[in-house]
């Protein structure tokens, strides 16, 4: 079974975010740039369907311009067998993301698709549900644990109060939670092996996709900054404080 | 104009999110339907009926529609969507399953996790782990969106008597089935809904170490809540994490403790009424958004604050 990854290039999470002076976008010029999270989650958990012997190939894919190929080949040098990176400008919405991988899906039919549940620049949750609809595929978002058993797939989802186990008809799309697993660092010899890897550069032309604006972007803020307030001493004066003051007990 | 609103149930009791997206949807202005697509729901119908704004319930009560499957439940909300000139469902786990798809399906972007309303098409959403607030314009015939529920009050739950006008279900996707759930059982409120949330972070040094933090939420009424961190560490489940990756919380007083105050972890509780924060650690910067900060070991701290409630 061949499983295509698709992850994304984000600001690294360690990155305290600016919004630009007049206030047009967040300001990324000259930040650290890495791999989503959640989509090198879904890496890791790809790499390990192959080691498990139920992946037979992992081909990951990003849409972005060329600076996300530096995201492919961390893919490639976490395990991922070869990249193709859709060219396009920066940020396109989730809906023309969603279009342009429905048609590597159609070009590759993979058994399996493996997103991260959101990227932590949008914070959009959108993609792989998207993809799902598009291409007629089942989901399984949120995801704790995938067991892929005799052709049909167990995903256990994190939900609101507990897990939920649904059993998902192949092909599927699967985007990933926290728990999933825990990703492993890239070894040095496996960087160096990652650049040889075959990487494809595609248009959205090349894939016959029209991309068109659905939302347009008016503003962005900084959020009105919470004042820190005082210490108290004791146990005693925060009780009466809560009492007295705050009155919320 | 007509606003379609998908409520959130457990097929007998209309659940709180859906009282918030209402409100969204009554700022937004127009005919408000609501959707009740479930099994033997009936009396979330007629709970959804009641509910202030809503002028017409749409019940259907259907096997197919039991666990809320996204595969059956987007093809049913796309098709009973169509007409609509806005679709909203609350930003929990079955709405951010469901309505992207539901979006893909009418060929049009989904907002996610609004805040407030601008107008009929432009609206405010945390972007950036809520560091940036987007102005976003909506250029597509039908919005669909899923909303946050911090960012509105929840309407009336009584009051209403909107009509139950019963639909049928649409043929099924055949895509995915059920197998099982594991629900925490818990006396203790919903941390979403609750009016005062104890949450723990990696200060607690191990699971067993939460049941101080019950102890003290029993007192308090208060529901518990766990910060990225205890639960990367192992601690509790992730179904307790407040957080930007996990639930968004806005209570009345949240108690923040032996939680350093990642921005993540702030982006899920900064809008709470009152913060208070122990941590021995006074340089932590869940006190520069605290009201009320006891540098203190929570060990000893935790214990004392219950004794003295």
């Amino acid at each position: 079974m061949k499983v295509l990854v698709a992850v994304k290039r984000v600001i690294d999470y360690n990155v305290k975010v600016r919004v630009k002076s007049d206030n047009t976008d967040v300001d990324l010029a000259n930040v650290k740039m890495a791999l989503n999270p959640f989509c090198e989650i879904a890496v890791e958990e790809a790499v390990r369907l192959k080691e498990a012997g139920v992946a037979t190939e992992v081909v990951v894919v990003s849409v972005g311009p060329k600076a996300c190929q530096e995201q492919i080949r961390t893919a490639l040098a976490l395990g991922a067998d070869r990249g193709i990176q859709i060219d396009t400008e920066a940020m396109p919405e989730s809906l023309s993301v969603a279009k342009l991988l429905a048609k590597v899906v159609e070009q590759e039919q993979p058994g399996l698709v493996i997103l991260g549940k959101q990227s932590i620049d949008s914070d959009n949750n959108q993609t792989g549900q998207m993809l799902a609809a598009l291409t007629g595929m089942s989901q399984g978002t949120f995801a704790s644990r995938v067991q892929v058993i005799d052709g049909s797939l167990n995903v256990t989802r994190e939900v609101d109060g507990g897990l939920q186990t649904l059993a998902l008809k192949l092909p599927a799309v699967i985007t990933t939670d926290l728990r999933l697993n825990e990703p492993r660092y890239a070894k040095l010899p496996d960087i160096m092996k990652a650049k040889k890897k075959p990487l494809d550069v595609k248009t959205p032309a090349d894939l016959g996709v029209e991309l068109r604006d659905h939302t347009k972007l008016l503003k962005v803020e900084t959020p009105p900054v919470r004042q820190a307030g005082i210490k108290v001493a004791s146990v005693d004066e925060l009780v009466e404080k809560l009492k007295s003051e705050a009155k919320v007990i | 104009m007509a606003i379609l609103v998908i409520a959130e149930h457990d097929n007998s009791t209309l659940k709180g999110a859906t009282l918030n997206t209402l409100a969204a949807a009554t700022q937004i202005g127009g005919d408000i339907h609501l959707l009740v697509a479930g099994s033997g729901c009936r009396a979330v119908a007629e709970q959804g009926a009641a509910a202030a704004g809503v002028s017409k319930v749409l019940c259907v009560d259907a096997e197919l529609y039991r666990h809320q499957l996204a595969e059956d439940l987007a093809l049913l909300v796309a098709e009973c969507g169509r007409d609509y000139s806005h679709i909203l469902a609350p930003a929990t786990t079955n709405g951010k399953n469901l309505m992207p798809r539901v979006a893909a399906l009418l060929d049009v972007a989904q907002l996610s996790d609004i805040i407030a309303v601008e107008s009929a098409d432009t609206f405010r959403r945390p972007i950036y782990a809520g560091n940036a607030i987007a102005t976003v314009q909506s250029l597509d015939p039908i919005k669909v969106i899923t909303v946050r529920g911090t960012g509105f009050d929840p309407v009336a739950a009584g009051g209403g008597s909107a009509e139950i006008v019963t639909l049928s279900a649409v043929p099924a996707a055949g895509l995915s089935s059920f197998v099982s759930e594991q629900v925490a059982e818990s006396e203790r409120p919903e941390l979403t809904a609750a009016r005062v949330v104890v949450s723990g972070g990696r200060g607690l040094g191990n699971g067993e170490n939460f049941a101080l933090l019950e102890k003290l939420a029993d007192k308090l009424g208060a529901a518990v809540g766990a910060s990225r961190a205890a639960v990367d560490a192992g601690f509790v489940p992730n179904d307790m994490q407040v957080g930007q990756t996990g639930k968004i919380v806005a209570p009345e007083l949240y108690i923040a403790v032996g939680i350093s105050g990642a921005i993540q972890h702030l982006a899920g509780m900064k809008d709470s009424k009152v913060i208070v924060a122990i941590n021995k650690d006074e340089e932590a910067p869940i006190f520069q958004v605290a009201d009320y900060g006891l540098v203190a070991d929570l060990f000893s701290a935790v214990p004392e604050l219950e004794q003295k409630l």
